[in-house]
């Protein structure tokens, strides 16, 4: 008998006997059907109870789907007969059930055209719940059993299941909603497809106008994004090349006190970095203040609009850049410019046709990080805009504010789509084509040459002023939650941190009174159940890009990474317009939060997982398989411990990541479930800044402690193989672009 | 002894209560609410203390609120819809999403809370109302030697060019009952001169209604045009903020509550809806520092919160400015004339 098949009937048979059938209103965690109905109440009922009364009818078919597999549980793997029938079961169990899922909604069918053949249908459904949840699983698992059997990649049933899965999961929660919201810029008001309305929308003079050239009006808001996500790329990466020149061949000794400086934007709270400019660059900031009674100036609102955005960005993004080129400038071997040396280049000559060009590589990296950060950027144009609109806050405006035009937002996530799209493709292939390999293997002796004098000062110069506004930046922050009334009043207070987290004592036990902890044990509930499953599937995915071979692996691997290009907002107007109505009806829930982080932070488990299973010869994998055990037992058994550290980043990066995003949160939180970031942006709205710093001071307090407990655990790990050194900073660039 | 078995008794009572309570299904509410945040949550879990009806919440804004209504038509999961500008309640009566409802409590109300039921055939009724109206900042005001305006006309005045700020009609509900009111106020083609000319003087024409006014709080901006209750909110915090009622006259909002048409706790709707209406409970709004007029007569109010009899208030015609036509051809207008002036 086959256990394999028997495994999956079983799962099945659970789904459509067992569990309700439907989504269940209460929420996934309820259980109150145990006791109130079920099994015969039609909200509540089995899918095998609703066919026994005569409800659901056309669920029918999917129970010989599920039982036809009984046919060929005792034959051979090897019988063509046993592939065929697992094949033809689970292939079209799935179609039929995600047809008939799609087809019958509400308000019975949900097109006219079924509508006119079958006639009115005087029934209706609900989304899926645990028992198509389950028989769909059952259904795919069927389907990669079939397709092993017939030799697909040795045959191996535990990698075609899991490739299965993989691109089941990414097809489910990125393809599907990306393509539903390409299908709802396509919708007239009165959901009627035309192109025509496609292209009026997409070529409306508010995207594209350029008024700006010619008049005082505003360009389109495409014009904006590009040219301040363009400048962001240009800046960010000029100063994050400074700093890494800095932190390595300064010969300075505190230059690794600028190390730590990479960790900030990924802890770092939206918004609080946009406030803290308000507070000094703003009409009355300090610094306004200062200068205009210094100068006897007026003071203006210059800071809003581009200038206040851009300055806000560069504080953010950075560290980024130099996150990515202080790898680059460590791996040029000093060889290279010793032999320029030695052929009597000067320093700034070597610097100049030897470093430089070696660099370019880590050039275009960080540009595009920038870039693709800018576009995605959310909370520092939402406070310091000013009339200077982007997309990203247009796509939040379209979908909340009084106009509510979903087929807007949709056409506007386009845009944006198309912008990063280019970019991640243009990384993509100059990276490709181009090789800069300075590493050989070979004896790789001496040290860094430091730079030229006339590089060398005006780095400095650069790296005093922009580390001492950091820090004035985030002293502020640290003040603004121990003020009155920041701004105004300067009395110091603990009013904020009591309104937030008063925590009452008394005999029945601890009271969180404070009105942030709902939010934030709710944030760290979802942040802690989203960083395993992330770092799960991530890994998973990175083993079968480096150990396994198979057809159509490039194009598995653009899909996984695809996430990486798509911008939260987009995400988060994707997911409304998918998941509202059944057969996945998600929004509202717990679920669909951590759904979307596990999707928008897959890609660092996968750049983890792939760095350091590279490291792994292959040999032993060899050696296991040899000795008898199956591919699964080997995962197990031999790679996932000798990948701790690398475990370890990619759960510390999807955890925090979990705990600072807004753009996509921003659309899918809900009353029950709100999130931390979403409870500080009510607090902005609310003019509450002291409440809003308050609890970010706090939020960056916990995921500082959270990523210096994993670097102590990171760092524990290393001694049972050699492992390339801080490979947590190596997940870092593509940690901090998921947002 | 007695009072120990007496514990012994309700305590046996209430663990069969809390094993059985699975079996009989809680006494529920499921409420959609359409004002802010804390108002929302103050008013669920109130209700919960009050009467023990577990209440599910929900918040939306008032126009995602009536497309959700209209998109469960067939199968309502809501039972109460509470809060929020009135157009949205008046269109779901007409609509017939929702259904008439005379509550006992009526007696006690403001005649627009009233006006505003029958309008919509006592499908809604009217929880609260605020005016239109404008607030600045002293010290702004005083550190550029501005004078202190009082009337709508003032804000045109060339001196105040770059201290005015309102938010955009086109993305916030706010400032289209600013634009209907003007339009209301001057007659069409006035008003649309009145907004071309304060167009020269705004600096800002920001995403959320509010936004104006606490900008102007923070000392980023000189005068807001916001409701009134929003202005009186940031002095309320301590901000050094006025509130101005324009001398011509002004428009104003009725936040509505209406009862879902198929509800499944109908019961527990209407308890919801009369316990809305009583006095106590409505004063408590200013605990969450909303200071609109609330409709039930006796309700406190902020003695900063502007008085509506001493208001001249506009006869608001909700009906025309609320359709959507009328609403589309005014935003149109607006982007086609005023908002591509320069400044």
């Amino acid at each position: 008998m086959n256990r394999v098949v028997l495994l999956w009937l079983m799962v099945g048979v659970a789904g459509f006997c067992l569990l309700p059938w439907y989504v269940l209103e209460e929420g996934l965690w309820s259980f109150e059907w145990l006791f109130d109905g079920y099994p015969t109440d039609s909200d509540y009922a089995p899918a095998v109870f609703l066919l026994l009364q005569g409800e659901k009818l056309w669920l029918s078919p999917l129970l010989l789907f599920l039982l036809a597999p009984v046919l060929v549980i005792f034959r051979d793997k090897s019988d063509p007969l046993f592939s065929k029938v697992l094949c033809l079961a689970g292939g079209l169990g799935l179609l039929y059930l995600l047809a008939q899922g799609f087809s019958i909604g509400i308000r019975g069918w949900n097109s006219e055209l079924l509508l006119a053949v079958f006639g009115e249908l005087g029934d209706r459904q609900y989304g899926f719940g645990y028992g198509a949840m389950l028989l769909g699983i059952s259904f795919l698992f069927y389907l990669t059993t079939g397709i092993a059997a017939r030799g697909v990649v040795n045959g191996d049933v535990f990698v075609v299941g899991s490739i299965g899965f993989v691109i089941a999961m990414v097809g489910l929660f990125i393809f599907l909603p990306v393509l539903q919201m390409l299908s709802s810029a396509l919708q007239d008001d009165q959901g009627q497809y035309s192109l025509l309305v496609f292209f009026s929308k997409f070529f409306d003079d508010k995207i594209w106008g350029l008024h700006c050239l010619v008049s005082s009006r505003g360009c389109g808001v495409a014009w904006n994004s590009l040219s301040l996500a363009l400048l962001v790329g240009a800046l960010t990466t000029l100063l994050g090349l400074v700093f890494a020149l800095v932190a390595t061949r300064s010969g300075l000794r505190q230059a690794h006190l600028l190390r730590p400086l990479t960790v900030l934007p990924i802890i770092t709270p939206p918004f609080v970095i946009g406030l803290a400019i308000i507070l000094l660059f703003g009409l009355s900031g300090t610094v306004t203040q200062f200068v205009a009674d210094l100068f006897g100036l007026q003071p203006s609102r210059w800071v809003y609009g581009m200038p206040g955005i851009l300055i806000a960005q560069l504080l953010s993004f950075t560290p980024i850049a130099f996150l990515v080129l202080i790898g680059v400038v460590e791996g040029i071997s000093p060889s290279m410019e010793e032999a320029s040396q030695t052929l009597r280049a000067s320093r700034w000559q070597t610097f100049k046709t030897v470093s430089l060009p070696l660099m370019r590589p880590g050039l275009a990296n960080a540009f595009l990080l920038g870039f693709i950060e800018s576009m995605a950027d959310f909370g520092n144009p939402l406070v310091l805009g000013g009339n200077f609109d982007v997309l990203s806050t247009e796509i939040f405006f379209a979908i909340v504010g009084a106009q509510n035009d979903q087929g807007k937002a949709a056409v506007l996530a386009i845009v944006l789509l198309i912008f990063t799209l280019t970019a991640f493709y243009a990384q993509r292939r100059w990276l490709g084509k181009k090789s800069y390999t300075t590493r050989t293997g070979k004896g790789d002796g001496g040290i860094p040459t430091k730079m030229p004098r006339r590089v060398l000062y005006p780095c400095y110069a650069l790296v005093t002023i922009w580390g001492t506004f950091t820090l004035v930046v985030y002293g502020m922050i640290v003040y603004g939650g121990f003020v009155e009334l920041w701004g105004l009043d300067h009395t110091l207070t603990f009013k904020h941190y009591i309104t937030a987290f008063d925590v009452a004592i008394n005999e029945h036990g601890i009271h969180w009174r404070g009105s942030a902890w709902d939010s934030f044990w709710t944030t760290l509930r979802i942040a802690a159940t989203a960083a395993p499953l992330t770092a799960a599937l991530g890994l998973v995915t990175a083993y079968l890009l480096v150990r396994q071979n198979f057809r159509g692996k490039n194009a598995f691997e653009f899909g996984t990474m695809l996430s990486f290009a798509i911008p939260g907002t987009v995400i988060g107007v994707a997911y409304i317009l998918a998941f509202n109505v059944p057969p996945l009806e998600l929004t509202g829930t717990g679920v669909i939060l951590v759904i979307s982080f596990i999707f928008r932070n897959m890609p660092v488990g996968v750049r983890a997982g792939i760095a350091s299973m590279s490291q792994l010869d292959k040999s032993l994998d060899e050696a296991s398989l040899t000795l008898g055990a199956n591919t699964w037992r080997t995962f197990r058994q031999i790679i996932l411990p000798l990948m701790r550290p690398a475990i370890l980043a990619a759960l510390v990066f999807s955890f925090v990541r979990a705990m600072t995003a807004i753009s996509a949160v921003i659309f899918l939180v809900s009353a029950e479930h709100n999130m931390a970031t979403s409870y500080i942006i009510g607090r902005v709205e609310n003019n509450d800044y002291g409440i809003a710093i308050a609890y970010s001071t706090v939020l960056i307090v916990v995921m500082l402690s959270v990523v210096a407990i994993m670097q102590l655990a990171v760092g524990k790990a290393k001694t049972s193989r050699r492992t390339t050194p801080g490979l947590a900073v190596q997940a870092a660039p593509d940690a901090v672009v998921v947002r | 002894m007695k009072a120990t078995i007496t514990a012994l008794g309700s305590t046996t009572i209430a663990l069969i209560g809390a094993l059985s309570g699975s079996a009989i299904a809680a006494e529920k509410l499921t409420y959609y609410c359409s004002a802010q945040e804390d108002w929302c949550q103050l008013m669920a879990n109130g209700f919960e203390e009050a009467t023990g009806i577990k209440v599910n919440m929900t918040r939306k804004s008032s126009g995602e609120t009536m497309a959700q209504l209209k998109a469960e038509a067939d199968n309502p999961k809501g039972d109460i819809w509470w809060g929020g500008t009135g157009d949205p309640h008046l269109q779901a009566a007409e609509e017939g999403l929702t259904e008439p409802y005379e509550s006992p409590m009526r007696g006690e109300l403001h005649d627009w809370a009233i006006k505003q039921a029958e309008s919509g055939g006592n499908a809604t009724i009217g929880i609260y109302s605020g005016a239109l109206g404008y607030g600045y900042n002293e010290e702004v005001l005083e550190a550029n030697n501005l004078p202190v305006p009082a009337c709508w006309k003032d804000l045109l005045k060339p001196e105040y060019k770059g201290h005015v700020q309102m938010a955009n009609p086109n993305s916030s509900g706010t400032a289209y009952t600013t634009l209907a009111t003007i339009v209301q106020l001057f007659g069409e083609e006035e008003g649309f001169e009145f907004m071309k000319g304060l167009h020269k003087n705004i600096n800002q024409y920001t995403k959320s209604g509010s936004a104006p006014i606490k900008a102007a709080a923070r000392g980023e901006n000189t005068i807001g045009i916001v409701f009134m209750h929003d202005a009186v909110a940031q002095a309320a915090s301590g901000f050094p903020i006025k509130v101005v009622a324009p001398c011509e006259g002004t428009g104003y909002e009725i936040g509505g509550m209406s009862i879902v048409k198929g509800a499944r706790n109908p019961e527990n709707a209407q308890k919801f809806y009369d316990w809305a209406l009583q006095a106590d409970v409505q004063s408590r709004s200013l605990e969450v520092k909303a200071f609109q007029v609330m409709s039930n007569k006796a309700a406190e109010s902020s003695p900063l919160a502007p008085d509506l009899d001493s208001l001249t208030l506009i006869d608001y015609d909700f009906t025309k400015y609320g359709s959507s036509d009328e609403r589309k051809r005014l935003l149109k207008k607006w982007d086609d004339e005023v908002s591509v002036l320069p400044q």
